[in-house]
């Protein structure tokens, strides 16, 4: 049985100012209600005023993925109540949006190139968030906050080209990072990108999943909606076509029949606002280098290979990163980014904006001038992360070398340690002698256990064998 | 700005104020210290605005609405906040939750509405001037019914911002006064571009009446004189009319069919803008406080119920109904189609004639308690609702009595040229009058 997905997905715009008013959006570290005016309040008499940014923005989105912009879009109003709701009505776009017919290419799980087609994008107002004073279910009352009342949305709507919950989450990765190249976009926001799903077995109803709000969540979701629909049609039950909640802690969906959510919204075109006539701006919006044009030049311009660049792009943050040490040595810079930096930060759930490029930079030229091993330069790697993380001010990798004495140990360093590991293991030598050349391993290991991993496995046994020899047979 | 206070104690035996301010600042400019009234749904900062309904009770503005501000740049003292129908639904200025306005005229007629605390307090002489707004004839109706002037400037040309709406693509706030000068040096005050209001435009009305209307164009729409129009108020109209052609207007029959959809249209539409404009009215952030203990739906509905009175939760009702799945396609869209062929009308009328004459309303004003029956109030809306679809200006002009009762002249011109209704109601004022 086929699977069938498609995604409307909901991003906070990263302008400055509200949608229709001029309150500051960057509220996450404000007090509640402290971003609002009489506009985003709904106060009886003020008007909703169009943020041309905003619609800048917008037009980005749709040029990126190739959408038509109609010539005239129109704001419409979509009433339902809900206390978080501050006019009763969302001010949105409905049968006339911003821009139809797009397509964003991807992987399907086979690696293949496939693209999915984008059936509108719309602009709308965010409501405002309840606050549930004791928690959850058990809460005794709800507080409103309208700080993020009127915060200026686009909703991207699919169609449900997606076969797989894993294709649904490389598409929202993929929007994501263009989003981010774009800069309309900052992912890093809590709650900056909900998603609602429509899921269904080939030839059966469909569900949508309301409320998620996470990538991991939407794989989750979807991956639990599938079993769920799967064992209905295996027990001869019919796919009921309705509403469904994404329980985020539980990983389950549930189902949301309950009267108050049964909506009739009234679409009807905003009064308060002119139609948007915006095709026109289309051609002096200039947009930045995408991903793929990116990774193409990371190729060409810094020799890396692909499966690199591909890594080092499909982020806008590691790709500017990436760019800021690259001088270093481009190869090594790939390597040591793509490769070492990003397992070291997943394994944290660190995001690369906390670690400082210079600091990066200088441990690479440790690395590059042979002044310190790829074993000594993760452990500075290392101490340089947990000092970031905690928030504490990273020493320069040239200071965690010299606190930690995790310098590069010298030939003369190793030929003592040698003579050391020589005279504690005589049998090993001896054997050695006698042409069992596993001795010899062991002797390296000790040498190295010695200087700690220091000293390159390589210049060790030269050295040992060296001694060995010229000692003639110690 | 103020710089000085006048004060205001009015004897107000009519009740056309809700909120009278007994000290009101006033200072310099081209309104320096008259006192002017303001409709109780226009937000002023300090001064409750309750749009006539108990919803409101205890709101005050934080702002002003943009012609509060015009009015207090230009030095008018802002004395008081005038009764209304309730949100402005209603033709008498009975839906009030504060109680009917009397008419000065005749205390046991209606002032009309739902400007009608606005028109009596002008016409019973309490203030020079006040600001009223007109959504299907709020200003003219109670001018007429009253005896006085009111002008519904053309849509878009005054800023809207501060206005709690009724219905927004129909609505616009005006000027009303005793005489044509007075309502034209309002509407100057009050016609700054604004552009918090995206529906308006950059339009000031900067005139000075003159009367020499010689060789100005009539048009007399049939449907302005015939069913439903009382014989002596069409009579009555028809003479001043004639006075316009005496004074070198040139004047002729003719019709708009669209006006027998024009009601229905209006209503459709305005009901329907309203149930979603009065959303906001939950008791979460402002007026009467929600009962918090009550699942959220059922305290919305409770303060909703007891805070709307009959009028406005039936045409909340209407609104609601007219905009859901299913009768959207059978009520507000066939509205739509029925507006653009208003505004077509208007468009080929006003090809051939410079303005649009007729009574303002079908009657004079009615007794206290007449109008029971919502629908037979709703027809009385027939002659001024056509001016709000097609957005055009339209003055009422006093023109003569009907049982001692004043009749309106209605002068509509197009969009824009409010100076020319203007013009044309000063010459009838100043040269027509018998």
């Amino acid at each position: 049985m086929n699977v069938i997905i498609g995604l409307e997905i909901h991003c906070q715009l990263s302008t400055e100012t509200k949608l229709f008013c001029g309150c500051s959006t960057d509220y996450r570290n404000d007090e509640p209600n402290t971003h609002v005016c009489p506009v985003c309040l709904g106060l009886p008499g003020a008007l909703p005023r169009i943020n041309r940014k905003a619609v800048e923005y917008g037009l980005r989105v749709a040029k990126a993925l190739e959408m038509e912009v109609l010539e005239e879009s129109e704001f419409a109003r979509k009433n339902y109540f809900y206390p978080d709701l501050p006019k009763g009505f969302q001010i949105t776009q409905y049968d006339r949006p911003l821009a139809v017919a797009g397509t964003l290419e991807i992987e399907d799980d086979e690696g293949h190139a496939k693209s999915v087609r984008i059936t509108r994008i719309h602009m709308e107002e965010d409501p405002g968030r309840l606050v549930h004073m004791g928690g959850g279910d058990r809460a005794r009352y709800s507080l409103v906050d309208y700080n993020r009342s009127g915060i200026p949305l686009i909703e991207i709507v699919t169609e449900p080209d997606l076969r797989s919950p894993q294709e649904a989450r490389r598409f929202l990765n993929k929007l994501r990072t263009m989003l981010e190249y774009l800069g309309v976009f900052d992912g890093d926001r809590e709650g900056a990108l909900r998603v609602d799903a429509n899921i269904s077995l080939e030839g059966h109803e469909r569900a949508e999943v309301k409320n998620i709000s996470s990538y991991k969540g939407v794989e989750k979701a979807l991956t639990f909606e599938i079993t769920r629909q799967r064992n209905l049609v295996r027990r001869g039950q019919r796919i009921a076509r309705e509403t469904r909640h994404f329980q985020e802690a539980r990983g389950i969906t549930t189902s949301s029949r309950s009267k108050e959510e049964e909506h009739d919204y009234r679409y009807f075109t905003e009064p308060d606002l002119r139609p948007l006539r915006v095709r026109d701006w289309l051609e002096a919006i200039e947009l930045p280098e995408l991903p793929v044009a990116r990774r193409n030049r990371f190729m060409a311009e810094y020799g890396i290979s692909l499966n690199h660049a591909r890594t080092l792009t499909g982020d806008l943050r590691l790709a500017d990163f990436y760019e800021q040490v690259a001088a270093v040595d481009p190869a090594l810079a790939a390597t040591w980014v793509a490769d070492t930096l990003l397992g070291e930060l997943n394994y944290r759930s660190m995001g690369i904006g906390s670690v400082p490029p210079d600091r990066f930079a200088g441990l690479l030229r440790l690395i590059r001038d042979d002044a310190i091993t790829d074993r000594g330069a993760v452990d500075v790697l290392r101490i340089m992360l947990d000092q970031c993380s905690r928030g504490e001010a990273c020493e320069t990798p040239a200071e965690i070398v010299r606190r930690q004495n995790l310098g590069k140990v010298t030939d003369d360093d190793f030929s003592a340690v040698v003579r050391r590991v020589l005279a504690a293991h005589p049998q090993a030598v001896e054997d050695y002698l006698s042409g069992k050349k596993g001795a010899l391993n062991f002797l390296v290991g000790q040498a190295m256990k010695e200087t700690r991993g220091r000293a390159d496995p390589k210049a060790i046994t030269r050295i040992m064998v060296e001694c060995i020899g010229s000692e003639g047979g110690f | 700005m103020a710089n000085r206070t006048i004060t205001f104690e009015p004897d107000d035996r009519w009740n056309a104020f809700i909120t009278c301010c007994s000290r009101a600042p006033c200072g310099d400019g081209a309104l320096a210290g008259i006192p002017v009234a303001v409709k109780d749904n226009i937000s002023t900062r300090g001064i409750p605005t309750t749009c006539g309904s108990r919803i409101l009770d205890g709101y005050v503005p934080p702002f002003d609405a943009h012609v509060v501000e015009l009015l207090k740049a230009s030095g008018a003292a802002i004395v008081g906040k005038t009764n209304m129908d309730e949100f402005g639904m209603g033709t008498t200025t009975e839906t009030s939750a504060f109680g009917p306005t009397k008419n000065p005229c005749d205390p046991d007629r209606v002032p009309g509405g739902s400007s009608g605390g606005s028109a009596a307090a002008v016409a019973a002489g309490l203030v020079r001037m006040a600001l009223g707004t007109d959504t299907g004839g709020s200003i003219r109706c109670p001018a007429a019914f009253c005896g006085i002037v009111g002008l519904k400037p053309t849509y878009a040309r005054i800023s809207r911002y501060g206005l709690i709406a009724y219905a927004n693509s129909l609505e616009q706030i005006g000027p009303m006064a005793r005489t044509v000068e007075e309502v034209s040096r309002l509407m100057a005050v009050i016609s700054r571009y604004d552009p918090r209001d995206s529906t308006s435009i950059r339009r000031p009305y900067i005139h000075q009446p003159t009367t020499d209307i010689a060789g100005l164009r009539i048009g007399m729409p049939v449907e302005y004189f015939g069913e439903g129009v009382d014989p002596r108020v069409a009579d009555t109209v028809r003479k001043a009319v004639g006075r316009l052609e005496d004074l070198g207007a040139e004047v002729e029959e003719c019709s708009i069919p669209s006006m027998a959809y024009a009601l229905a249209a209006y209503y459709v539409i305005c009901t329907s803008e309203a149930s979603s404009n009065l959303a906001r009215f939950d008791g979460v952030r402002y007026g009467p406080a929600a009962d918090t203990r009550k699942a959220w739906h059922d305290a919305f509905s409770e303060i909703r119920w007891k805070g709307f009175g009959r009028e406005v939760r039936r045409r909340i009702m209407l609104g609601t109904f007219a905009l859901s799945a299913g009768y959207y396609g059978k009520y507000y869209a066939k509205a739509q189609a029925a507006r653009h062929n208003i505004i077509r009308d208007f468009e080929r009328i006003f090809s051939s004639v410079d303005l649009i004459a007729g009574p303002t309303m079908p009657t004079v004003a009615f007794r206290l308690g007449e109008k029971t029956d919502p629908l037979s109030m709703y027809l009385s809306d027939i002659l001024t609702v056509p001016a709000n679809l097609a957005g055009v200006p339209a003055i009422s002009v006093p023109c003569g009595t009907v049982d001692g009762l004043p009749v309106g002249l209605q002068l509509m011109g197009r969009r824009f040229e409010d100076e020319l209704v203007v013009n044309a109601a000063a010459a009838y004022e100043e040269r027509g009058a018998a």
